[in-house]
């Protein structure tokens, strides 16, 4: 997919602007913070905070370990009957796809709901192939046919109204006009049907990789995702290297919190654990199942102060509790990650002078790291980041000599009172309620306090004196 | 978070105030408000002249060098000090978590940042936790109805909100009402508000709405920064409703007898 993160502040604004985006994204990422919330605490969950914990540290585990649990993994996956194979980069992801596709006469491929094939942008190398492709989880199915991205982890059209999902429906594929949702979905179903019948093969991501038993798991909540693993007859599975965890136990603790916090689901209505193809005497499932273990980008993040990034599962609950995300939607952000992880990993992936406004696209709140279900700290990463652009000289200028006049003027007590009574004459008596230069975007939405006749350090000076003479101590 | 326990009791020492840049230029009487109510409480203060601000605003934006030339200024400033108190949870967050990280590998000044962090405490948790205090005998002359904003980093930071519930709950004539996303971000963010306005301002629209919609006529934070962008959000939407500051509430029912 296109980077366009540099974009970002027009692109939120035209967002902010946009108040089909504003009703729907307000409501479905609240809707989703407060299901979270409740899923997460008592009395639904007694222990919730230290479950967090322990999925913290089952994935903090899983990449200390990664290269070690990369190989066991493949071993074992190998033993299971898979074939798995390793891309480097996006462009592989799609080779081997390709090759695998000519290799088993595909035509028609089924997707199950994946965010990495966003990364390679899978789709338009295999319709360039001749293949027809058809995404099969109901919100990237809109997304298609609406020829745009997703916005969210999980709710790819989380940035629709109903009346536009159902104009788009009615427009692209001829659905009878409805209000109802249950309709809309019973019209998709049956659309998607004969896909999924007629497909030769599926395509899926993983939402964890099991080293200990060379299994994928997936969950789902449509069940499409079965249909796209078990009917057609070949599976590919493509998956990021950073989704591979240690154990069953540690899959039970994720599994876990994954749900709550995307949702607010204590479990998916369907979770795979696909463990290979087919076996003599099985009676349905696909007859090869490979994997693309997924690097782009990864390992270099691995190797750096962020690779605890590399922990996320993906489960939306930063997005959904964070205010910015709340105004802008997902799209702004410009790449397939949006909200406080995209803000991280976007960067991380693309590089940072690729999507240089996105480490500042925080109030740093710190609701994303609360909510978090691996306590990823990425306030800290987001300010860490900007710290990489200052030392990489990617700021802008104004700020540079802004902030060292500012740091010069905080160093000396007598440079910080004058420096007061100078701004006290500006706003009080040049500029009012209009702040100057780069600042002036504040004072367009707000008003700004008139400062204080007399400073605190001032106020003080007086007490003291009129103290030391004697005065009363309110002075 | 903090916890209390980390840090030696305050008890019975004097009390130097960081009174943080912008209470110091826009807000002193909040300033003032704290002194009283510590000086009401028998807490000697006082107020070391050397200090400016914290250097949270360059520290933020990622420029660590300005920021620490900054957080040194504030070192020298409370050279003496034997308890640090600031009416900030997002000014004592800057030094509690962020002076370890900035003083790190210096040898001159690791030492001294980590005396700093020992006796640092934000206003409300010093008087609840530091001080065991949760009824300062206050009277408000008038019945009036209050809802807290959670300022977030007080709150994610610091595990504050309990405490300046609990010292204006006991407050006579004060009631306590809810405020809807009480724990949601005013869209301030220091500079973040002035990089990105229109972004901020649609955080700050929602909070506007969800104040006029509350039962409270008066809103209460422990941060006068995220004070100033609600109250310039609420005059600019021609709202009657106000954001004061804890201390300031607090510091009022002083002036009452209670019986």
């Amino acid at each position: 997919m296109k980077v366009e993160s540099q974009n970002f502040i027009p692109a939120a604004q035209i967002a902010i602007l946009n108040p089909n985006i504003q009703e729907a994204v307000t409501t479905g990422t609240r809707n989703s913070y407060v299901k979270r919330n409740i899923a997460m605490s008592t009395p639904t969950l007694e222990h919730g905070e230290a479950m967090r914990q322990q999925a913290a540290e089952a994935k903090r585990r899983a990449l200390r370990n990664l290269p070690d649990l990369l190989e066991k993994a493949e071993a074992n996956m190998t033993a299971n009957g898979m074939v798995v194979q390793w891309a480097q980069s996006g462009a592989e992801v799609c080779r081997l796809v390709v090759e695998i596709a000519k290799k088993h006469d595909v035509h028609l491929v089924a997707k199950s709901k994946s965010m990495v094939t966003e990364e390679v942008a899978l789709n338009d190398v295999l319709e360039a192939e001749g293949m027809e492709v058809i995404e099969t989880d109901l919100g990237e199915f809109i997304v298609q046919i609406g020829k745009t991205h997703p916005s969210h982890l999980l709710a790819p059209i989380i940035h629709m109204t109903k009346p536009e999902i159902r104009d788009l429906m009615v427009k692209e594929l001829g659905m009878a006009p409805t209000d109802d949702a249950g309709e809309m979905t019973k019209f998709a179903q049956a659309y998607l049907r004969h896909y999924f019948l007629e497909a030769d093969m599926g395509i899926s991501g993983g939402n964890f990789i099991l080293a200990e038993t060379g299994s994928i798991c997936l969950v789902t909540n449509e069940g499409n995702g079965r249909m796209c693993t078990t009917l057609p007859r070949v599976h590919i599975v493509i998956v990021g290297i950073e989704k591979v965890v240690e154990s069953v136990k540690d899959y039970a603790t994720l599994t876990q919190v994954l749900p709550r916090s995307g949702t607010g689901q204590v479990m998916t209505v369907y979770t795979h654990m696909i463990n290979g193809p087919r076996q003599a005497g099985e009676s349905d499932g696909p007859e090869f199942v490979y994997v693309i273990l997924v690097d782009n980008g990864r390992t270099k993040v691995y190797e750096t102060d962020y690779a605890e990034a590399l922990a996320c599962i993906r489960c939306g609950a930063c997005q959904n509790a964070c205010p910015v995300y709340r105004s802008t939607g997902g799209h702004a952000y410009g790449w397939v990650y949006a909200g406080p992880i995209g803000a991280v990993v976007t960067p991380l992936l693309v590089g940072l002078e690729n999507a240089s406004p996105l480490p500042q696209a925080s109030s740093l709140c710190g609701a994303c790291k609360q909510v978090c279900p691996v306590n990823i700290d990425i306030p800290r990463m987001l300010l860490e980041l900007r710290h990489d652009l200052v030392e990489r000289g990617e700021t802008d200028k104004k700020w540079d000599i802004g902030l060292k006049l500012w740091a010069f003027g905080n160093q000396s007590p007598r440079l910080f009172q004058m420096g007061g009574a100078v701004a006290r004459f500006g706003r009080n008596h040049v500029l009012k309620n209009n702040l100057p230069g780069p600042l002036g975007g504040w004072t367009d939405y707000r008003d700004f306090p008139a400062f204080a006749p007399k400073s605190f350090h001032q106020l003080w000076k007086e007490r003291q004196a009129a103290k030391n003479n004697g005065g009363s101590s309110n002075g | 978070m903090e916890n209390s326990s980390d840090r030696p009791s305050p008890q019975g020492k004097k009390v130097s105030l960081f009174v943080t840049c912008i209470v110091d230029m826009i807000y002193p009487d909040t300033g003032m408000s704290v002194v009283s109510i510590l000086e009401h409480l028998g807490v000697q203060v006082d107020f070391p002249m050397a200090q400016t601000c914290c250097g949270q605003p360059a520290y933020n934006s990622g420029y660590h060098n300005e920021a620490k030339q900054v957080a040194i200024q504030f070192l020298k400033a409370f050279k003496d000090a034997e308890v640090i108190v600031t009416p900030s949870g997002s000014c004592a967050a800057m030094v509690l978590h962020e002076y370890p990280v900035l003083f790190e590998d210096d040898p001159q000044w690791q030492a001294e940042a980590q005396r700093i962090v020992s006796i640092t405490w934000e206003f409300t948790e010093f008087l609840v936790e530091g001080l065991g205090v949760t009824d300062i005998k206050a009277r408000l002359a008038q019945p009036a109805t209050f809802a807290f904003h959670d300022a977030c980093h007080g709150m994610r930071l610091l595990g504050l909100g309990k405490a300046a519930r609990t010292l204006l709950g006991n407050v006579e004539n004060a009631t306590i009402a809810d405020l809807n996303e009480c724990e949601v971000c005013c869209g301030f963010g220091g500079l973040f508000s002035v990089k990105m306005p229109d972004i901020s301002n649609a955080m700050l629209q929602k909070k506007v709405n969800n104040i006029n919609a509350s039962t409270a006529s008066t809103i209460v934070t422990g941060d006068a920064s995220c004070l100033t962008q609600m109250n310039g959000g609420l005059s600019r939407n021609g709202s009657t409703k106000k954001v004061r500051h804890i201390a300031d509430v607090l510091a009022e029912g002083l002036t009452e007898e209670r019986k």
